[in-house]
């Protein structure tokens, strides 16, 4: 395991120096306010503003929260609905080599409401159901789009610790456009170019036709894959062009293709953290923060590694040989890869689940009690481990609320965070950001555990079954999108999933927007000797209390239906 | 209101175009003049016509040539519709699908391996990969089944664990992953040699 571990630690020395100056670079493009006004790339500020004219918004005004909010909210519905008409009508457009029909209406629904929150939940089989024109003009488009909405949400939370006395959290199109335009679009470009390099597919060519070398006929599916899959990744979208995601080589060709897919998901969960601190100007503040998600990450890295090395009683049973050397990772290596094998998947997993990207270059469902549960506690405790693109960011600062409010209580203060006064507004708002995705989670699960459509959506027998049911709402709610993927192949499961994703995205968004609004208005106050410090080891204990107080009770007894009694009983 | 539906139709429409068909388009532009094997999908072509792809397993039964891990499409090592096996560690199927895959192994190898019991199986061999279509087994495995095509190729053993190392992908610089055996390329490059 020695190996594999020290391979795990330079991957994230490599992550850590990548993602620390692209936070400088990201400051930049959020805060300045006519950005290529002169100079050489004066085209791309003509451009911009070329842009806003065409929405209406030629100043680009500063807006209230509630009006980010609602623009944002009336542009996220009239895109779901592109997105559901696009599949359902995929068999009369273009681009659509294979003739594949259209879409059926819940797959349609599912799909499309699983790509506008980021979510990425594949109820569908890419290579078996979309054209390339629903995968590129469809599917591809909101991978950009929603991680540009969850960053724009994020800067404008961010706004309300910067501004002061403000009515204001700054400009929907704005932010969404610089997201798009100077920070995703060119991460999106180098990363396509570098898989097409490693042998990802990128072509419109249809499905290549072979004969074996034992004479049988087979078929390969390609398409325009190396284009989305950057973008799948950069923006922790998370759905692959294939069925089996990045287990499959074209999506994700050699050792290569699992670390630097990885790389590029992790890259603005990071570096946003750091971001944080260069618009607070207080990197200290963000590095306590920075230092409580690294903890989380790294026992989830551990806790998969081991169990999965030490494989399942099955496997171990069975008489085979699991034993790491000689030629072989061993472990469970049942729904894994061998350029993988077991430390590389580990952080995968970990890393897809923390954010909330949900790709995979293993199968979840044939995990480890142990293993398996990782994912599933990574995605329960709400996605905010480093977390989603700005969805990460915006949701960890409900969980600082609530911990400078419990340092005030045991305390004796009024909380105070970054200068700005913590009161009832603020923690009622939190509570329910932090809360709201655990109830909606629970609820859903118990849905589908009393009825018949909801018990015959499940795969696998006895606990493990409980374990699909509970990981697939988890997954749509956190707007994760992995999956224990035998579950779910009824259109009960459909529905009440496309309900768990859109309430568990725009929930929290809105709150999110409300807390950074109630910021924003209120005036800073001076640090005093009574200020409860938010920079030290201190607080990231408090922080990770605090997740593990919010979400980890509210998990832990469904944990203990699902993969504890499975673990026990094995 | 009004204001941010007419702006929202606008910027869809744009952003559908710009990311949904110029981006990709650009993209496959530079590929197809970069990279344009990878593009394709790395098809293998043997005496001008495909024969696979260097990406995608194919399914081996003859026992001249290596054969590859399990997989779980319908059917095996379908390129076009990827799939996991989603058997969960603790499911009956998994047992009985490990041990059936375990006996046909040694029914298979162990005629070429004298002493060959159910412990020198390496685990890749008897459980599905992710992809259903894993172009790589582990060397453990190679060497498992080198014994057998050197008898029926009447090849020197040396001849067949060179042509295993020779078509090893190792670890991305050395350093990163597992290193696997790449099933096709290895076959192909026995076939090449000659011999039965």
């Amino acid at each position: 395991m020695s190996h594999g571990i020290l391979q795990i630690v330079v991957f994230v020395a490599i992550l850590i120096a990548a993602a620390y100056p692209l936070s400088r670079y990201m400051k930049f493009i959020y805060t300045e306010d006519d950005l290529f006004r002169r100079g050489r790339l004066r085209f791309l500020g003509s451009v911009e503003r070329g842009f806003y004219r065409i929405v209406g918004d030629r100043a680009a005004r500063e807006q209230s929260w509630k009006t980010y909010g609602s623009t944002l909210l009336v542009f996220s519905f009239l895109f779901v609905v592109v997105l559901y008409g696009i599949q359902r009508l995929q068999g009369h457009l273009f681009l659509n080599p294979q003739h594949f029909p259209g879409v059926a209406s819940f797959i349609s629904l599912n799909t499309a409401a699983s790509f506008l929150t980021n979510t990425n939940w594949q109820y569908y089989a890419g290579e078996t159901t979309m054209s390339f024109f629903t995968q590129m003009a469809g599917l591809a488009v909101q991978n950009f789009v929603s991680a540009a909405v969850g960053m724009a949400v994020m800067i404008a939370v961010f706004r309300g610790f910067t501004r002061h006395s403000a009515g204001t959290v700054g400009n929907f199109w704005r932010d969404l456009y610089r997201s798009l335009v100077y920070i995703l679009l060119p991460i999106a470009i180098i990363g396509a170019a570098v898989l097409i390099a490693a042998g990802v597919p990128q072509t419109f060519h249809g499905y290549a036709q072979a004969t074996t070398l034992q004479g049988a006929h087979q078929t390969i599916a390609r398409g325009p894959v190396a284009s989305q899959i950057a973008i799948k990744h950069l923006g922790t979208n998370g759905g692959g062009f294939y069925n089996s995601n990045s287990a499959v080589p074209f999506e994700s060709p050699g050792s290569f293709g699992g670390y630097f897919e990885l790389l590029l998901e992790l890259l603005i969960p990071f570096a946003s953290v750091f971001l944080f601190g260069r618009m607070i100007g207080r990197m200290r503040n963000a590095l306590a923060i920075f230092a409580a998600m690294f903890v989380l990450f790294a026992a989830g890295v551990g806790v998969n590694y081991v169990a999965e090395q030490h494989g399942s009683s099955v496997l171990r049973n069975s008489g085979v040989n699991i034993t790491e050397g000689h030629g072989q990772s061993g472990g469970n290596m049942a729904d894994k890869e061998v350029r993988y094998g077991i430390a590389e998947t580990a952080v995968f997993t970990t890393g897809t689940t923390m954010t909330s990207t949900g790709a995979v270059i293993a199968g979840h469902d044939a995990m480890t009690p142990a293993g398996g549960a990782v994912p599933l506690v990574n995605i329960f405790l709400g996605e905010i481990i480093f977390g989603g693109v700005g969805s990460g960011m915006y949701g960890i600062i409900f969980i600082i609320v609530l911990a400078v409010f419990v340092a005030g209580l045991m305390v004796g203060r009024t909380p105070e965070y970054l200068g700005k006064k913590i009161e009832a507004r603020e923690v009622k708002i939190a509570a329910l950001g932090a809360l709201f995705p655990g109830v909606l989670i629970l609820t859903l699960t118990a849905a589908a555990m009393v009825t018949h459509a909801g018990l015959a959506s499940i795969y696998n027998p006895g606990a493990h079954g409980f374990t699909e049911a509970l990981y697939a709402y988890t997954s749509q709610a956190g707007n994760n999108g992995s999956a224990f993927a035998g579950y779910g192949a009824t259109s009960f499961s459909a529905y009440m999933g496309a309900i768990d994703m859109l309430f568990g995205r725009f929930v929290p968004l809105l709150a999110a927007l409300a807390l950074g609004g109630s910021l924003a208005l209120k005036r800073q106050v001076p640090a005093s000797a009574g200020t409860f410090r938010t920079d030290g080891p201190t607080f990231s204990v408090l922080v990770i209390g605090m997740i593990l107080l919010t979400a980890g009770l509210m998990v832990f007894p469904a944990l203990t239906l699902g993969p504890i009694v499975e673990g026990l009983m094995h | 209101m009004a204001r941010a539906i007419g702006g929202s139709v606008v910027a869809i429409v744009v952003m559908t175009l710009f990311f949904g068909l110029l981006y990709p388009a650009v993209m496959t532009g530079f590929a197809s003049v970069a990279f344009p094997s990878q593009a394709q999908g790395s098809l293998i072509k043997r005496d001008g016509a495909t024969v696979g792809s260097k990406l995608a397993a194919q399914g081996f039964t003859s026992p001249k040539y290596f054969h590859e891990r399990p997989s779980a499409t319908t059917p095996a090592y379908n390129a076009a519709a990827t799939t996991f096996a989603n058997l969960g560690p603790t499911n009956p199927a998994l047992a009985k699908a490990i041990s059936e895959n375990a006996k046909a192994i040694l029914k298979l190898e162990g005629p070429y391996n004298p002493g060959l019991t159910i412990h020198d199986i390496p685990v890749d061999a008897v459980v599905t990969s992710a992809s259903g279509i894993d172009p790589d087994i582990s060397p453990a495995y190679a060497a498992l089944q080198s014994h057998r095509v050197a008898a029926v190729r009447h090849l020197p053993l040396a001849t067949v664990q060179k042509l295993i190392k020779q078509n090893t992908d190792g670890r991305w610089l050395g350093f990163f992953g597992e290193p696997g055996v790449n099933v096709l390329e290895l076959n192909l490059a026995l076939d090449k040699l000659g011999g039965k």
